[in-house]
């Protein structure tokens, strides 16, 4: 039972994650095709300035609590994602000082320089999240001792690469509308549309995700013998139109709430669907890294839902208010930091 | 080379590269909160400036703690796979704790406070600063509790082949860690306090905003005073702790070889691990090592040739760095009085107003030395007496641990680069005057 909660509260952290820092690794991706000039540019930094480094933190939040509740799942995941983990930090790390060390130069070329990072960071790490979530989705050739017999090429197969290719559009998809909500003007137009026309490219693309789930994984096993689960893929569906609607009314932010709810159920989709394995092993099951043969003791289960039962939601409420208070439009200069 | 060893030195990359920056979170967050409040109870435009001033340069070394840390924290699985399987139980769950305690708190509010000059109230403002500081020590208490139960492991039962917890207390109140939490806080402080102090007299001898940075300067100077004073006393209590806790360490920190009572200490050794000796002593004060590390001249010092072979760590680098912190440890409080003596001089001491230019690095070479010893004096161990760090590291490719260093190792050098290039060009520039 502490086992299941910990592992529905390991799901709902990464889903977390990605609903957050999927906006911000969005705008990043859509900048070098949005933003015309340098005030553009200033705009799109802006709108991820009070938010990008607090959505960061439920990665490390995420990555820390697969440690604490399933220390072995932590280990062998962590260990055979070895070469997409490293690059998924060089990726984040390029990313996270554009934003202080570009605004502090005056050159060009330094600006120039911070904006590829800021790109390639933010494309790189969306990317690499998908390829690993829709590999462990999928199962990976782990061993009875936990070692990966496979390598990074095997992990771009044709499922993990549609995975990365849906995590870049869905990511873009909610990054136009966060911009949508921040920016002003002609900028704000800019955002819409590119939202409109990459709403039915992400459809496309999560219609696709979904039949092919049924080709290559296992996930909905769990589905057919638990049929509420439906309701999760059904969640994820409403989450898009409603956004669409929302769009369409010109109502952003909500639409912005609803691509949040469509991500969040596509995340527990799969973490559904692999339901008790944390890590399903491609080469045979008992090999699995599961909620009983990797979690940690019922002691530090029961302290740490304690702290994870205070803290989060203190963590949210602060953090809400912050969304609500900053998500003022960008206007004026003074409202441009970086 | 094997991937252990390539992934000891992708560790200590990884974690010295973090603790450049980390300090001076640690203690500037502190003493910018103390300039805003006084901005806020004074009113006084010249506080607000000087908050903003040093902000800039807090904000650009916090974008390099905070992307780096982020590597720490994955390196345990990605490197340590069978270590972060064994103590998981205890060692995950701090961790878990550090990032939901502080880090959120710390992250989201320093945002608030970058972009809330105008947006939200005067003293909510400040409050938020305070939060930052507050959320920094506070994550290094987690994470040093970690490392503590590295060095010293306590509270724990063998069972199901792993480290399981069984008294969180224990872990949270471990005798060692406190000494190492405030050792580090004190030593991190001073750090602060330096660069304050540092930056604050270049702009004094080019008699640049003068005013403004006499108080920077007293400001920093109160915190590199006092805890330099604090960090060399509070060290004597911390190496008692370590006597009684790894005995290994001790010795290869002194370069002890015999087992012998009123063990002296000599001025100048120079340690011969070949032959188990040292080649040279000169200086000796007797009985000294026996009352440093446990009070008492008369106290049994156990000597390295009295623990086996294997389970020795390197005395050179250890012995080395212990004193290179503990010489820059009595240089530092001597520097400090004079800066007090000469606190309203320093316009017309040149030479002085450098010499404290020069002092900015300095405290972080000891600290990063206090850390070496720490680190390769519990080697061979990676919990000490409990787990060997052969027995640690993840079963990977050796090629892949290879590539991952060179990468780390050249961005960090070249982020390195571009980190002090920016620092460099925002202190000399000094506060923007409107
Ligand atoms: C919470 C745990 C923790 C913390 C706070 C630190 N370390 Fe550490 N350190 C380790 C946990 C660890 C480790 C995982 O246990 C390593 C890897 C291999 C080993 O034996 O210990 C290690 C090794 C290690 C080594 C290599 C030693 C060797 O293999 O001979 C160095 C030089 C450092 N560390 C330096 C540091 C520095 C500069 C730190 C300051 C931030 C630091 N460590 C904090
Ligand atoms: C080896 C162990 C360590 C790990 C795994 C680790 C992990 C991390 C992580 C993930 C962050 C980023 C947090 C964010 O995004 O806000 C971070 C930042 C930070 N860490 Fe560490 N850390 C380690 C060592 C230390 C030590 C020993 C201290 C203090 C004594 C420390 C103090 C800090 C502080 C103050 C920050 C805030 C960012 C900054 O430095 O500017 N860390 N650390
Ligand atoms: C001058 C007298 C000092 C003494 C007697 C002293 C003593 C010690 C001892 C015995 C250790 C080893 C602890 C261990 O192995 O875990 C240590 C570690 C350390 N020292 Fe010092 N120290 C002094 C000054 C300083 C100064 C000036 C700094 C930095 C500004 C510093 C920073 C550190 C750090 C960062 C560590 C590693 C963390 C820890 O284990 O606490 N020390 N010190």
């Amino acid at each position: 039972m502490l086992e299941t909660i910990w592992f529905i509260l390991w799901g709902v952290l990464w889903a977390l994650y990605f609903v957050l820092d999927g906006f911000d690794l969005g705008i990043g991706m859509l900048m070098p095709f949005l933003a015309k000039d340098e005030r553009d540019r200033r705009i799109m930094y802006n709108a991820q300035g009070p938010f990008w480094d607090g959505n960061e933190v439920w990665l490390i939040t995420a990555g820390g609590v697969t440690f604490a509740a399933f220390p072995g799942t932590y280990a062998v995941l962590f260990s055979s994602l070895y070469t997409p983990l490293l690059l998924l930090l060089f990726a984040l790390i390029i990313r996270g000082v554009t934003f202080e060390f570009r605004h502090l130069g005056e050159t060009a070329r330094w600006k120039r320089l911070w904006d590829i990072c800021h790109f390639l960071g933010s494309f790189l790490a969306a990317l690499l999240l998908g390829v690993a979530f829709a590999n462990i989705f999928m199962g990976i050739p782990i061993d009875a001792q936990g070692v990966n017999e496979g390598n990074l090429l095997s992990l771009l197969n044709s499922y993990g690469l549609i995975g990365g290719i849906v995590f870049v559009l869905v990511f873009c998809f909610h990054g136009s509308l966060w911009l949508s909500v921040k920016a002003s003007g002609e900028m704000e137009q800019r955002a819409k549309a590119t939202a409109r026309g990459l709403w039915f490219i992400v459809a496309i693309g999560a219609v696709v995700f979904l039949f092919f789930s049924a080709v290559f994984t296992k996930l909905y096993d769990n589905y057919l013998a638990n049929p509420v689960l439906f309701l999760i893929p059904i969640g994820a569906v409403v989450g898009l139109l409603l956004s669409r609607m929302a769009l369409g009314q010109n109502k952003q932010a909500q639409a912005f709430l609803w691509s949040g709810l469509f991500i969040l159920c596509v995340a527990f989709f799969g973490i559904a669907g692999i339901y008790p394995a944390l890590l399903p092993s491609s080469l045979n099951p008992a090999y699995s890294m599961t909620i009983t043969n990797s979690s940690s003791s019922t002691l530090t289960l029961q302290i740490m839902l304690g702290v994870a039962l205070v803290m989060v939601p203190i963590v949210l409420i602060y953090q809400l208010w912050v969304y609500k208070h900053f998500s003022y439009k960008l206007e004026t200069d003074e409202d441009l930091y970086y | 080379m094997d991937a252990l060893l390539l992934s000891r030195l992708q560790f200590a990359v990884a974690t010295f590269f973090h603790f450049i920056f980390v300090p001076l979170t640690l203690g500037l967050s502190i003493m910018i909160a103390i300039m805003e409040t006084k901005y806020v109870r004074t009113g006084d435009e010249e506080y607000k400036r000087m908050t903003k001033f040093w902000g800039k340069l807090f904000l650009i070394n916090f974008a390099i703690g905070i992307v780096t840390g982020i590597t720490l924290e994955f390196q345990f699985g990605t490197n340590w796979s069978r270590y972060s399987a064994y103590v998981g139980d205890i060692f995950g769950s701090l961790l878990a704790i550090e990032a939901t305690a502080a880090f959120f708190l710390e992250s989201t509010f320093i945002a608030v406070w970058v972009f809330g000059w105008n947006r939200i109230g005067k003293k909510f403002h400040a409050v938020t600063i305070w939060l930052v500081a507050i959320a920094s020590n506070v994550s290094a208490f987690w994470i040093i509790m970690a490392n503590g139960f590295m060095q010293h492991p306590v509270g724990y039962v063998m069972r199901n082949g792993r480290a399981e917890l069984e008294d969180f207390i224990a872990v949270i109140t471990n005798p060692f860690a406190w000494q190492q939490f405030l050792h580090v806080l004190f030593g991190a402080w001073m750090t602060a306090g330096f660069f304050v102090l540092g930056v604050s007299a270049y702009h004094l001898m080019k008699k640049n905003e003068v005013s403004l940075f006499r108080r920077s300067f007293n400001i920093g100077l109160v915190f590199a005073l006092v805890f330099s004073v604090l960090v060399a006393t509070q060290g004597h209590l911390h190496g008692n702790e370590v006597a009684k806790t790894q005995p290994t360490k001790l010795a290869a920190m002194e370069s002890h070889w015999e087992t012998q009572t009123n063990a002296p200490m000599y001025l100048i050794t120079v340690p011969d691990p070949e032959n188990e000796r040292n080649s040279v002593e000169l200086l000796g004060i007797p009985s000294l090592l026996s009352f440093l590390a446990y009070s008492n001249p008369d106290a049994e010092v156990v000597g390295l040739k009295d623990f086996p072979k294997e389970d020795r760590p390197p005395v050179w680098i250890s012995f080395l760095s212990f004193r290179l912190m503990v010489g820059l440890g009595t240089l530092f409080p001597l520097v400090c009085l004079l800066a007090w003596f000469w606190r309203d001089k320093l316009p017309d001491k040149q030479w002085f107003a450098r010499l404290l230019i020069w002092f900015i690095p300095l405290p972080i070479i000891a600290l990063e030395a206090g850390w070496t010893l720490a680190e390769v004096g519990r080697q061979p161990w990676i919990v000490y007496g409990m787990m060997r760090t052969s027995d640690a590291v993840s079963p990977i490719d050796t090629s892949q641990v290879a590539i991952t260093l060179v990468a780390i190792t050249l961005l960090y050098t070249l982020l390195g680069f571009a980190e002090v290039y920016l620092l460099k060009r925002v202190a000399e520039r000094g506060p923007v005057t409107h």
